[in-house]
C-alpha cells in the first residue's frame, strides 16, 4: 500500500535499452578507463539513481500526507483562527518540535521496530520510506503553517462573512491562496529529503548514498564518489527547476 | 431589517478591559442606506462586525429579519451570513482566482450547479460594469475595479443586507464617487439594505438616508442625513459636517486678521445656513436694513438628504453699531454666525 510505484526503474530500463546498440560498448569502454567503473557498475549506478528518485517521490508523498494536515491544524488551531483550540495547538506544536529535534540518522534506527511492524523489514528502499516520511513530515508541517500565516487575515474574514465552513475556508481559501509559497517550500523540502536519503543509504536503504559510501568511501574509488555527487547535483537542480516552473504557473500576483 | 439592542463589546488587552462598544442601539429599516460615521478607533469596524457576528458582542442582541441571531451556533449562522454580505476597505479578493472565480466563490460555497453559476456570475459582471475583465486576476485590476468585483461577489448570494466596511477609503475621490453611485444604483434596483461605516462625511452626504455618529464606542447622535446637516446636536457631528465643507480663510486675509475690534476694521464672519434660511435673501436684507456692505470671500452650497445647506465667509463693512445689529439680525434668522476676527 505504501509502495504504489514498485516497478519504478526508468534509468535501469534506459541502460538496458541502450545496451542493445553497439555504441554502448564504446561507452562502457570509455567509462572503464576510470578506476572502479565497468558495465556492472554502470547498471548499479542507474539502479541507485532509480532508488533515490523512488524514495524522494514516495517519502515526499507520504511526508506530505502526514505533514499537510498537521500543518493545517497547527495554523487553524492558533489563537484567533477558525478552529482556535489552545490545548490542541500546544500538543501538536510540542510533538512537531520533538520530532524535529531528533537527528535524522538517529530517527532511522530509533523507529526500526515500527518500520519492521508496518513494512515487514527495515532494510531496503521500501523500508526507508517509513523513517523518511516521518522525518520529513514535521518539516513539511511547519512549512505549511508558515505558508498559511502569509494569507492575509482579511481573506479569511471575507470568507467567513460569506458563510464558509471551516473546511471550505481551508480548501478554497487557505490552500489555493498560499499555493505558490507551499510549492516553494515543498521544493526546499524535497531537496532536504534528497540529503536525508543519502544518509539513509549509509544504513542500508540503498540508493546513491549507499553506492557512494560502499564503493566510493569504503572501496576507495573517488571516481564513483564524484559521479554520485554529480548525479545528486543534477537531481537537486531538476527538483528546483520543476519547483520554480510550478511556482511561476500558480502565482498571480 | 437589522436591529442592534444594547450591544456592548469589551476587549481584553494586557488584562485590562477596553470598551470598544457601549450599549449601542440601532435600527436599520429595510431598503435604506444607513451610514455610521466615526473617527478611527471610535469602534465603527467592531460595530459592523457585530452585525454579521464576525465579532461576537459581549452583551446585547442582534436581530436580522426579526430573528435573534446572537443565539445561533456557528453552523446555524452560515445561512444567515449568506444573506448579509460584506465588502471591505482592502477588497479581500482571492488572488488565486480570476474575476469570474471570485464572484463564483460564494455560489460554490452553497453548491450551486455549474451552469447556474456561469449565468449568474456573467449577469453580475455586467451589473458592475466589468464585462471584459472576467478572466483577469485581481493583481491586474485597479482599486475601483477590485471593489466592483467585491461588490459583485457580495451580491452573488442574493443578500438582503450589504455591509460596507470603509469600502471607499482606499480609493481616490473620483473612483469613490463611481463606487458610491454603483451602491446607490444597487440599493434602488434590488431594494438592498445597506449599512456602511466611514470616516468621511462626503460618503454619507452622497448616498445615505440615515446617519449615526459613533464616538468612543457610543452612538452619540442618529437622525436622517438632512436633519443631521441642518440641526446637528453634538460637536462631533458638527465637526464631521464642517469637514465636508472646505472653507478656509485666504492667506492675505489670514495675515491681517486681528482678534480684537479696532477702529477701521470690519468683522469677518463665517455663516452657516441650514434648512429654511438657505433660500432667504438675508444678505441683501441686512444691506438694506442696516446700511452695511457685504463682501463675500467664499461660499459653498450643498445638498444632503434632500436638505440644502450652505457655508459662507464674508466681511461686513459699515459702522460698528450697524454691523453688530446685522450680526444679531442674522442670528435671529437661524443662521449660525461665527465672528472669526476683524480685517
Amino acid at each position: 500500500m505504501f509502495d504504489f510505484i514498485p516497478s519504478f526503474k526508468p534509468f535501469e530500463s534506459l541502460c538496458k535499452f541502450l545496451a542493445q546498440y553497439h555504441f554502448w560498448d564504446d561507452f562502457v569502454a570509455f567509462c572503464s578507463s576510470f578506476n572502479g567503473f565497468n558495465e556492472a557498475m554502470i547498471f548499479k549506478m542507474a539502479q541507485a539513481t532509480d532508488q533515490t528518485i523512488y524514495m524522494v517521490i514516495l517519502s515526499g508523498f507520504w511526508g506530505t500526507v502526514i505533514g499537510l494536515p498537521i500543518g493545517i491544524l497547527l495554523y487553524t488551531t492558533r489563537k484567533g483562527q477558525i478552529l482556535e483550540c489552545y490545548a490542541a495547538n500546544g500538543f501538536i506544536s510540542l510533538m512537531t518540535n520533538i520530532f524535529r529535534s531528533i537527528p535524522f540518522i538517529i530517527l532511522i534506527v530509533w523507529i526500526i521496530p515500527f518500520t519492521t511492524l508496518i513494512m515487514g523489514t527495515f532494510i531496503g528502499k521500501q523500508a526507508a520510506i517509513v523513517p523518511l516520511s516521518i522525518g520529513v513530515s514535521p518539516l513539511i508541517a511547519r512549512m505549511i503553517e508558515n505558508a498559511l500565516l502569509d494569507v492575509p487575515k482579511g481573506l479569511i474574514e471575507a470568507a467567513r462573512s460569506m458563510g464558509s465552513t471551516p473546511l471550505q475556508i481551508i480548501f478554497k481559501v487557505l490552500l489555493p491562496e498560499s499555493l505558490p509559497i507551499i510549492v516553494n517550500s515543498m521544493t526546499i523540502t524535497l531537496i532536504t529529503l534528497t540529503g536525508y536519503i543519502a544518509m539513509a543509504g549509509a544504513v542500508g536503504a540503498g540508493g546513491l548514498g549507499q553506492l557512494a559510501i560502499q564503493y566510493g568511501y569504503n572501496g576507495y574509488k573517488p571516481a564513483i564518489m564524484n559521479t554520485v555527487l554529480v548525479i545528486l547535483i543534477i537531481i537537486v537542480f531538476i527538483i528546483q527547476f520543476i519547483g520554480n516552473t510550478i511556482v511561476k504557473r500558480v502565482t498571480h500576483h | 431589517m437589522i436591529q442592534l439592542q444594547h450591544i456592548s463589546k469589551i476587549f481584553e488587552q494586557n488584562n485590562k478591559p477596553i470598551y470598544a462598544l457601549k450599549d449601542i442601539n440601532l435600527n436599520i429599516p429595510q431598503g435604506q442606506i444607513y451610514g455610521v460615521i466615526g473617527k478611527s478607533g471610535a469602534g465603527k469596524s467592531t460595530l459592523i462586525r457585530c452585525v454579521n457576528l464576525l465579532e461576537k458582542p459581549t452583551s446585547g442582541k442582534v436581530f436580522f429579519d426579526n430573528q435573534d441571531i446572537t443565539q445561533l451556533s456557528n453552523h446555524q449562522l452560515i445561512p444567515i451570513r449568506r444573506k448579509i454580505s460584506m465588502i471591505f476597505q482592502h477588497f479581500n479578493l482571492l488572488t488565486s482566482r480570476t474575476v469570474f472565480g471570485n464572484i463564483a466563490f460564494p455560489l460554490e460555497l452553497n453548491h450551486t450547479p455549474k451552469t447556474m453559476i456561469k449565468q449568474k456570475v456573467n449577469d453580475l459582471i455586467e451589473l458592475v460594469g466589468l464585462k471584459d475583465k472576467a478572466d483577469a486576476y485581481p493583481a491586474n485590476l485597479s482599486g475601483g475595479q477590485k471593489q466592483r468585483v467585491a461588490i459583485a461577489r457580495a451580491l452573488a448570494s442574493d443578500p438582503k443586507v450589504l455591509l460596507c466596511d470603509e469600502a471607499t477609503s482606499a480609493l481616490d475621490p473620483e473612483t469613490t464617487r463611481s463606487i458610491l453611485a454603483l451602491l446607490k444604483n444597487i440599493n434602488q434596483k434590488l431594494g438592498l439594505t445597506i449599512l456602511l461605516i466611514t470616516h468621511e462625511m462626503d460618503v454619507v452626504k452622497q448616498i445615505c438616508d440615515q446617519v449615526a455618529v459613533i464616538h468612543d464606542g457610543e452612538l452619540v447622535e442618529q437622525s436622517s442625513v438632512g436633519e443631521m446637516f441642518s440641526h446637528a446636536k453634538t460637536d462631533i457631528a458638527r465637526q464631521f459636517i464642517q469637514s465636508t465643507l472646505h472653507l478656509i480663510i485666504p492667506d492675505d486675509y489670514q495675515s491681517r486678521l486681528s482678534h480684537t475690534r479696532q477702529e477701521g476694521l470690519n468683522p469677518l464672519l463665517r455663516l452657516e445656513f441650514t434648512g429654511a434660511t438657505v433660500d432667504s435673501p438675508l444678505l441683501s436684507q441686512i444691506a438694506k436694513q442696516f446700511n452695511v456692505d457685504t463682501n463675500i470671500i467664499s461660499a459653498q452650497m450643498d445638498y444632503a438628504g434632500g436638505v440644502k445647506f450652505g457655508l459662507m465667509l464674508t466681511e461686513i463693512q459699515g459702522q460698528p453699531e450697524n454691523t453688530s445689529s446685522a450680526i444679531q439680525f442674522l442670528r435671529d434668522n437661524h443662521t449660525t454666525v461665527e465672528v472669526l476676527g476683524y480685517v
